[in-house]
């Protein structure tokens, strides 16, 4: 490594301050560019015809009429994918999501395209391509895939993580262990055992904006990608890997994103939109319908978890096991393995074991959503938490308090922790003015904590300081919320110049290195360390460029403030040089001024949240309403404090959404029932109330600014905390979410009868 | 393609389109006059993100039909600011963190104004049933509503001084 990355504990003048995003006014007057919002000369409309079935054999796809009909310029059915995979599984499962390989896995799978010269008549062409279907047995509910009898979705699918290796095909893809201690021993030491089992639905993203693309691929197999995505250099290697083209020659471009949260870091239509592009020789745009985006783009597992903790009557957890079991769609996922690993994350355990078990089921493809599975676990975990702290008769904040992991604690999942945020966000909790208003009748108060890894992963910067000395900072990482202005700040503090005088681009794949996908809340935390070494590299030059002009070594200058000085008192008659005075003499100094950076950005620092939320339960309707809502989590650094606040109070109000109302619904014949917003329902204006917020900093030690992801833990707390609202507002244990109003009116009659 | 001829007002400018008799208005604005600003999330009036003004009544683009616009003044985000200035709503999202993604933005900035327009002085409630019709997946709508407040009291300071 060349660089100290270390925590260094700077003064900052600009870090921390809530300047205005640079992309503000193009996105208030219109004029930002999302996905659909790219045109090319005679572009194609691209439109996808999917399966109305759940499970299905394609026994035959006809598709001579579409093809005559005027104005259709290519047609595709799975046949028209070669197999390029070389053996790799995961990439086959990638493409056979894309299109149907003859089987439909769920309700919503493409089994064909059309690219035609306007929208009308790709439907209509979609119309005329006649598909024979054979129906299979299905199964869309995770407990049920597991049972002997359940039809097997995958018969290459054998349980992996489990010896010996079994032999006969299962719906269990892969069984995850984590833990230490012995739980057995651990039981048997304790007081009281509260043990309870849990289900969550399936809940979507939902980002506003559905995925689009805008794709030219000619004969000569070079082309260019416009795309909604998170990860503009993932899904340049992936495309170029499905459809046998060279990774330089395939551009790809990320457009303005409007929502991600997880849902567009994967690929879904875009090598269909390449190859339709391929056929036709001409660019295609291909827009999902928000029809499109419920059923056949990557929600998040349902679950069902059972959780058992043991306690002595003194509040000490002396062992938690947990069995958790997490649908990944049609395809095998890490979904359960995250849940396994996340659940007792935040406590510290003698004794501790989790198995999580990866389940196929015939809906789609399950997608990274916002802490992808610790939300589900965090339910089931934080809801016993609970139980056991009223049943020994201790306060649920000072139970969590007295078994907190700690800087030294083993975590359940393997690694020991350095400094960490879990106890004095606990700490914030207990003192918070929100935990002293008084409940009226029907109201209920949960609390719940909430984990995230976070991730770093491998980040290219270049910091380009123009003639005028104003800089360009090109970054790989897509902005999801607000990262440009963060970035921004973060050179103008290594540089020691105004804010104003940065600007951030988005770099397409051609300008930079390969940057990992945005996601596990990376974008502000590595392309901040990138552009902190990039900015380094830059001071270097700036520092020589001064030494020249000055003709004194270059160990005489330092770089103070936004401009060099030259120290020794044999340089006493030399004026400092300004960023802008040697940017303005750099065509006569050497050329162009410039830092780069490439790094793999270890050490994200872990996340931890404390959520607490007051609820009013109307007995009558069962219907909830959130009275008051409070965050409180750890970021290490805020960089910019309005965004990171935005994270947690977005994180919480999807948590919201997912514990009171949001879910997919299956009929009996296996079909989603509610893809669409109005059914759909994620929250709305008047739903909510202003969510409160408190922004711990506890440094992350391995980044230079100490700061941590703080995107994702905001949606981990959020179940568990309203469940416990609601659970003390009515007096019943709730165990389903989403806690609709029939689901909390059956709870009460249950509980009372 | 049957289409229909229609003259409009956009945002004040003078337009004529021809579009086929059953295509959206939201599609006439964003394919046929550029107006990208307006944008689809759904295309059956649940999000809100193409919320413009007909004749200055708020409505989803989606849900109104391009032949339906014929002699009619059509308001988009694109109006919204006059000259070199930006909107006091524009203004106070940017200062007040209102967006993250933004694409939702454009309708909420319509409809806001429209609100305001009907009660220059909406309480925190009105203001969240007022924008209920638009889905934000980013914000939890805090810093929306803390900016749309801000804004109406800049506003009604304007008025004030004007006086």
């Amino acid at each position: 490594m060349p660089y100290e990355t270390d925590y260094t504990n700077q003064g900052f003048t600009k870090v921390g301050t809530r300047v205005n995003r640079p992309d503000g006014v193009d996105k208030v007057t219109g004029r930002a560019k999302y996905g659909a919002d790219a045109n090319a000369a005679g572009q194609l409309v691209g439109r996808v015809l999917r399966s109305p079935h759940a499970h299905a054999l394609i026994t035959k796809i006809d598709t001579s009429k579409a093809e005559k009909l005027p104005g259709v310029k290519a047609v595709l059915t799975g046949k028209d994918f070669p197999d390029l995979t070389g053996g790799n599984r995961g990439l086959m499962d990638i493409l056979e999501n894309c299109m149907a390989r003859g089987r439909a896995l769920y309700d919503g799978h493409a089994v064909a395209a059309v690219a035609a010269i306007d929208a009308d008549t790709a439907n209509k062409a979609l119309k005329l391509i006649k598909v024979t279907y054979k129906q299979l047995p299905h199964v869309t509910d995770v407990d049920e895939a597991i049972k002997p009898s359940a039809p097997i979705i995958h018969d290459w699918v054998r349980t992996a993580g489990v010896t010996p290796a079994p032999t006969t095909a299962s719906n269990v893809a892969q069984r995850s262990e984590f833990g230490h201690g012995d739980v057995d021993a651990g039981f048997a030491q304790a007081d009281v055992i509260i043990e309870k089992s849990f289900k969550t639905e399936q809940t979507h993203q939902g980002y506003i904006e559905p995925h689009a693309c805008l794709a030219t691929l000619g004969p000569d197999g070079s082309g260019e990608l416009w795309v909604t995505t998170q990860g503009h250099f993932t899904f340049r290697n992936v495309c170029a890997s499905l459809l046998g083209l060279e990774v330089a020659k395939l551009k790809v471009t990320s457009s303005e994103i409007g929502g991600g949260f997880g849902g567009k870091t994967h690929v879904w239509t875009e090598p269909v939109a390449l190859q339709l592009s391929r056929k036709a020789n001409r660019p295609v745009k291909l827009v999902m319908s928000r029809d499109e985006v419920f059923r056949a783009t990557g929600p998040t597992s349902s679950t069902s978890v059972d959780v058992k903790i043991g306690a002595k009557r003194n509040g000490k957890i002396t062992a938690a096991t947990a069995e958790l079991r997490y649908q990944s769609g049609a395809f095998p996922g890490m979904w359960a393995m995250f849940g396994a690993m996340t659940s007792f994350a935040c406590y510290d355990l003698k004794n501790v074991k989790s198995v999580g078990f990866d389940v196929l089921v015939n809906r789609p493809k399950v997608a990274a959503y916002r802490a992808p599975s610790a939300p589900m676990a965090a339910f089931a975990v934080e809801s016993v938490v609970d139980m056991l702290a009223a049943e020994i008769g201790m306060d649920a904040v000072d139970f969590r308090i007295k078994n907190a992991a700690k800087k030294g604690t083993k975590a359940s999942y393997g690694p020991v922790y350095g400094p960490i945020g879990i106890g004095p966000t606990l700490d914030a909790v207990k003192n918070h003015p929100h935990m002293k208003r008084k409940l009226g009748k029907n109201q209920g108060r949960g609390v719940a904590c909430g984990f995230w890894f976070n991730f770093g992963g491998q980040t290219c910067t270049d910091l380009n300081i123009g003639v005028d000395g104003s800089v360009n900072l090109t970054v790989g990482t897509v902005d999801v919320g607000g990262s440009r202005a963060s970035l921004a700040l973060i050179a103008a503090e290594e540089l020691g110049i105004d804010y104003e005088q940065v600007r951030v681009t988005i770099g397409d794949t051609n300008s930079l290195g390969h940057n990992d996908t945005t996601e596990g809340s990376r974008g502000t935390f590595s392309s901040g360390m990138a552009t902190i070494f990039a900015a380094r590299n830059a001071v270097e030059v700036l520092k020589q460029r001064a030494a020249a002009t000055w003709d004194i070594p270059v160990e005489q200058v330092v770089w103070e403030a936004g401009e060099a000085r030259a120290k020794g008192k044999q340089n006493n008659n030399l004026p400092p040089l300004s960023l802008k005075e040697i940017a303005a003499k750099s065509p006569r100094t050497g050329g162009p001024i410039a830092g780069h950076n490439e790094v793999v950005a270890d050490g994200a620092g872990v996340s931890f949240a404390s959520h607490m939320c007051d609820v009013e339960v109307d007995p009558e309707t069962g219907a909830t309403k959130i009275l008051r809502y409070t965050v409180v989590q750890d970021a290490g650094k805020a960089i910019h404090p309005d965004y990171v606040e935005g994270q947690f109070q977005g994180g919480a109000a999807q948590g919201i959404g997912w514990a009171l109302n949001e879910e997919y619904i299956y009929g009996d014949d296996g079909r989603l029932q509610n893809a669409g917003f109005l059914d759909y329902r994620i929250p709305v204006c008047s739903d909510l109330p202003f969510i409160d917020t408190q922004i711990l900093e506890i440094p992350n030690p391995n980044h230079p600014y100490g700061v941590r992801g703080v995107g994702e833990t905001s949606i981990v707390p959020p179940l568990a905390a309203i469940g416990n609202a609601v659970s003390n507002a009515v007096g019943v244990r709730m165990t389903h979410v989403p806690m609709s109003p029939p689901r909390i009116l059956k709870a009460i009659e249950d509980g009372q009868a | 393609m049957n289409g229909v001829t229609v003259s409009a007002k956009v945002n004040g400018d003078a337009v004529q389109y021809v579009c086929p008799a059953d295509e959206s208005l939201l599609d006439v604005l964003r394919n046929r006059l550029n107006l990208t600003g307006v944008k689809e999330g759904c295309g059956t009036g649940d999000c809100g993100a193409c919320s413009i003004t007909l004749d200055g009544r708020l409505v989803c683009a989606c849900l109104v039909l391009g032949a339906e616009a014929e002699g009619r003044e059509i308001g988009t985000v694109e109006g919204l600011s006059e000259g070199g200035k930006l909107h006091p709503l524009q203004e106070e999202f940017i200062e007040k963190a209102a967006l993250q993604c933004g694409i939702c933005t454009p309708g909420f900035l319509v409809a806001a104004k429209s609100l305001l327009e009907r009660n220059p002085n909406p309480t925190e409630e009105e203001i969240r049933y007022a924008l209920a019709g638009n889905l934000c997946r980013c914000t939890g709508y805090d810093k929306i509503v803390r900016a749309v407040q801000s804004a109406a009291k800049i506003m009604r300071r304007g008025k004030k001084a004007a006086r």
